[in-house]
């Protein structure tokens, strides 16, 4: 039987967390003497109280649920790749390579050839770890957080000494193409004859997003390779009796999982910045991490809690601009949020579970 | 319930207060009622049996003896005292000693100092070691219970490391001792052994509590009886009053048939053929020094053996899975052709599509992914079936057929397929993975401990289906640690011991005691000697090492 009802545990738990971690984050802005009330107003007015914010809001959401989906694919076959934010740059650097140097007459053509890239380039930087967990044993979360340091460390490279432009003091490669610039919302808004505002930095890759979310799920609980993924995540001696093969999986779901953070790049850098720079990532790699957490792998989840994190970018920015509420406090804002609805997940969790039993023993008795 | 038992008659010497009286314990863990209105009465001085089915409420039991756990509801009364028992110190301090089924022992210390340990007189140790070393010269003398106080614990047979463990409580001079299902480990020698031990311990005036499920101990050695179902005490009664029928009929709450009916084998052509098969694990280990048989048509060849004598190894060897890193050599033919033993044929993928189908030692571990749903275990193993296919994706609407119609067919219950694999009870579990296993109609089937941790409804069931499988004309290898298992089952029995069979023979024709000595090492010519040049084993074997790991 299970401890609780499905609804309790993937909504209601995520809500008390995130309402707990609100009340927090009033209390340390009540303490720095500003207003929660128009704080939380801020917010909710800059991320979502116009399609500008709005705009920006998905553009977040978009980078979010790439990095997410790629921890939730992983946490599936039991390894925690906490290296989305190295596959996410190295990303990158398939997006730029791709449309430099091969002539792509236009975006429906630049956008899956970009995305192949970009899905090799972070694969790759996947590969090596996995490699080294499934055959040597060398632990994942140690080597791909490792690798996060080297990819950016190549990245810094590779921008500096072959991809800028000569001349240019900016560590950044030079501008993709105007033909494989992807169309804004903006712009496929007005096309079906809808004002959208101002222009935003949400593209089409918003949509590819969300078919990845739709992907995902078919491969996990969906297709054959989903259910060895699952198999061995959940049990390897039973994998190995049911004759999967514990090397082949390990590899190929971090080559999935590499694949997806590496898609981001197609948001941030080939949809929005339209060049490669240095540090593109920003940290979406890691918040992919919170975001798996708190949409319990699941890609509906994973979508969900992008939105809200995606909100929090978006609304925190707006905090800085409109108020006197410092950046920093901003960031510990979004921290709360990652504590509470991920490492203090058991501390909501317990609770319920205990209140839900003995409210059932005494439908029982 | 506690009007329904039946109190202990009256002996001359029960005037004094019981040992150990229980009365109306309850214990709930969440929903679940382990214990319930539990009385017990053991008199002083007595071997005092319980048995119960797995899930009726024994272990909790005694682990609320113990300390463990704290009642809900009931008290608990130690020589007439009544007594609050927090802790584990609480209950050594009233005398109860615990032996648990999985022994709490230090691998790497010397039987001196898991005996003293957590019962150190101060902060230096020799001082507490030099009176163990005197105290424990005496209790062997006294209980025949030898143990070479020096030796390390994992240099120890399994034997003489339950030996420690009822030194250890004994030492904290224990009157009331507890045994968790204690002969499931050892040999039927060793097994006699420790009875005498505990027969002495009764005639120095201790008191016993011996927790099993094997009907055949508590007939032999126990005074009284109590029989626990569903977390409720059904009856106590004096063992020499009551038949073992009666006793299997409390436990289950219905009639059952502990013999298996079986037309005589009519076995045709061979199989499976093995020869000469040798593994080496990764740590240089020889688990398997040659083993050779065959099984044919409509035949079920039992293997017995005390556990670690390369038995586990064997089964995972046929089922295509050996131990990363191990060697192999021989031959292994399947309806007379050769099948890999290592490269990516010799998976166990490949075996499957072979035919031949495995019921794994360990269901927990290996036959069932606990998290899955019900429906989702029918197809493992067999997931890569084409007709589980539909195009790219899995055709979940097939597997969901077949698993409702193998949950209507082995009477799993409850028949919700989509109730994960964890929610079911060990029989119903077991169920699960043997029907996936023999619907598949595999021309082999591998059985490994197919009882073990199963009630005996589902026993009489399984039981049912492997002889049903071998009249179909399959060949049926069975690995299994109960005897009584192997001696009802088999049509023809090897005895399994340090990687060897030590000799083949037909049920009709041999004994327990014949069994048994195999089982340790001895033939008609003598002890085996080890193969690493070791001396051979001594008295029976029983002093031998077991299988290292």
């Amino acid at each position: 039987m299970d401890k609780m009802p499905k609804w309790a545990d993937v909504i209601l738990t995520p809500l008390i967390s995130l309402f707990l971690a609100m009340a927090i984050s009033a209390l340390v802005i009540l303490a720095i003497g500003e207003s929660p009330w128009l704080a939380l107003n801020t917010m909710v007015e800059g991320a979502l109280g116009s399609s500008y914010g709005w705009g920006f809001t998905l553009y977040y959401t978009t980078n979010f649920v790439f990095t997410g989906l790629a921890v939730a694919v992983a946490y599936h076959a039991s390894l925690f790749n906490i290296g989305g934010e190295g596959q996410a740059a190295m990303g990158g650097l398939g997006v730029a390579l791709v449309l430099l140097y091969l002539p792509l007459p236009h975006w429906s053509i630049a956008l899956p050839v970009a995305m192949i890239g970009a899905a090799l380039f972070g694969a790759a930087w996947a590969l090596i770890p996995a490699w080294l967990q499934a055959k040597r044993g060398s632990h994942i979360v140690i080597t791909t957080i490792m690798f996060n340091f080297i990819a950016a460390a190549t990245l810094n490279y590779v921008l500096v000494n072959i991809l800028r432009p000569p001349g240019s003091m900016d560590p950044s490669s030079a501008r993709f193409p105007e033909a494989t610039h992807l169309p804004a919302l903006t712009d496929m808004a007005a096309a079906i004859g809808i004002d959208w505002g101002r222009n935003t930095p949400v593209n089409i890759s918003f949509f590819v997003a969300i078919a990845a979310c739709l992907l995902v799920w078919l491969l996990i609980w969906r297709s054959r390779l989903g259910y060895e993924i699952r198999a061995l995540g959940r049990s390897e001696p039973a994998a190995i009796y049911a004759g999967i093969k514990p090397v082949r999986i390990i590899l190929v779901t971090m080559l999935i999982s590499g694949g997806l953070a590496g898609m981001m790049a197609i948001n941030n850098v080939m949809g929005e910045a339209e060049r490669l720079l240095l540090n593109a990532v920003e940290g979406a790699g890691f918040i992919g991490i919170a975001v798996a957490l708190m949409g319990r792998n699941h890609p509906v989840g994973v979508f969900l809690a992008a939105l809200l994190f995606g909100f929090l970018y978006q609304g925190g920015g707006e905090l800085a601009l409109w108020t006197s509420i410092p950046r920093e406090l901003i960031i510990v804002i979004q921290a709360l949020v990652i504590l509470f609805t991920g490492a203090l997940d058991n501390m909501v969790r317990m609770p319920l579970e205990r209140l839900f039993l003995s409210l059932r023993q005494r439908g029982d008795s | 319930m506690a009007a329904a038992a039946q109190q202990i008659g009256g002996r001359p010497d029960e005037a004094a207060p019981a040992a150990i009286e229980l009365r109306g314990i309850s214990k709930a863990f969440g929903p679940v009622q382990a214990n319930r209105n539990i009385d017990l009465k053991v008199p002083k001085g007595t071997i005092h049996g319980i048995i119960g089915e797995n899930g009726a409420g024994k272990s909790t039991l005694m682990s609320i003896l113990y300390g463990f756990y704290k009642p809900d509801r009931g008290q608990i009364l130690v020589n007439g005292q009544a007594l609050t028992i927090s802790d584990s110190q609480t209950a050594i301090r009233a005398g109860i000693g615990m032996v648990f089924q999985h022994f709490k022992l230090v691998q790497n210390f010397t039987v001196l100092e898991n005996i003293i340990l957590g019962a150190e007189d101060g902060a230096l140790l020799r001082p507490s070691l030099a009176k163990a070393r005197g105290v424990l010269k005496q209790l062997a003398k006294d209980y025949q219970l030898n143990v070479d106080p020096d030796e390390t614990i994992e240099e120890l047979s399994v034997g003489h490391q339950q030996r420690v463990e009822i030194l250890k409580a004994l030492y904290r001079q224990a009157d009331i001792l507890i045994l968790d299902e204690p002969t499931g480990v050892l040999t039927p020698a060793e097994a006699d052994h420790l009875f005498r031990i505990l027969e002495g311990l009764k005639a120095e005036g201790k008191t016993i509590i011996l927790i099993t499920h094997k009907l055949r101990e508590i007939m032999e050695i126990t005074d009284n009886v109590s029989v626990m179902r569903r977390g409720e005490m059904v009856a106590s009664v004096r063992t020499a009053e009551t038949s073992p029928e009666e006793l299997a009929e409390l436990m289950v709450g219905r009639k059952v048939l502990l013999e298996i009916d079986k037309a005589p084998a009519n076995p045709g052509a061979p199989v499976l053929e093995v020869r000469d098969l040798k593994l080496v694990d990764d740590e240089g280990v020889e688990r398997l020094r040659g083993i050779s048989f065959d099984i044919r048509a409509g035949e079920i060849l039992g293997i017995a053996g005390v556990s670690g004598n390369g038995q586990t190894q064997l089964l995972e060897l046929l089922g295509g899975y050996p131990e990363k890193g191990s060697k192999v050599s021989g031959t292994i033919r399947m309806n007379g052709e050769v099948l890999d033993l290592t490269g990516t044929k010799s998976d166990a993928a490949t075996r499957r599509r072979r035919g031949i189908g495995h019921v794994p030692e360990d269901r927990q571990v290996e036959g069932l992914i606990m998290d899955f749903a019900a429906w989702e275990n029918v197809a493992f193993g067999y997931h890569d079936k084409p007709e589980y296919q539909r195009g790219l994706l899995m055709n979940n609407a097939a597997i969901k057929a077949d698993a409702g119609k193998y949950m209507e067919d082995f009477d799993v219950r409850p028949r919700d397929p989509n109730l994960a694999a964890r929610n079911f009870s060990g029989g119903n579990q077991q169920k699960i993975v043997v029907a996936r296993e023999i619907e598949r109609n595999p021309d082999l089937l591998l059985v490994g401990q197919p009882t073990r941790g199963v009630d005996i409804g589902a026993i009489e069931f399984i039981h049912k289906r492997i002889v049903e499988l071998r009249d179909a004309g399959k060949a049926v290898l069975l690995v299994s640690v109960e005897l009584d298992e192997i001696l009802s089952l088999s049509d023809r029995i090897a005895v399994m011991f340090d990687g060897r069979i030590m000799g083949e023979r037909l049920p009709d024709q041999t004994t327990t005691g014949e069994l048994g000595l195999l089982m340790a090492g001895v033939t008609e010519t003598g002890p085996v000697p080890d193969a690493a040049g070791t001396p051979p084993a001594r008295q029976q074997g029983t002093d031998r090492p077991e299988g290292r790991g």
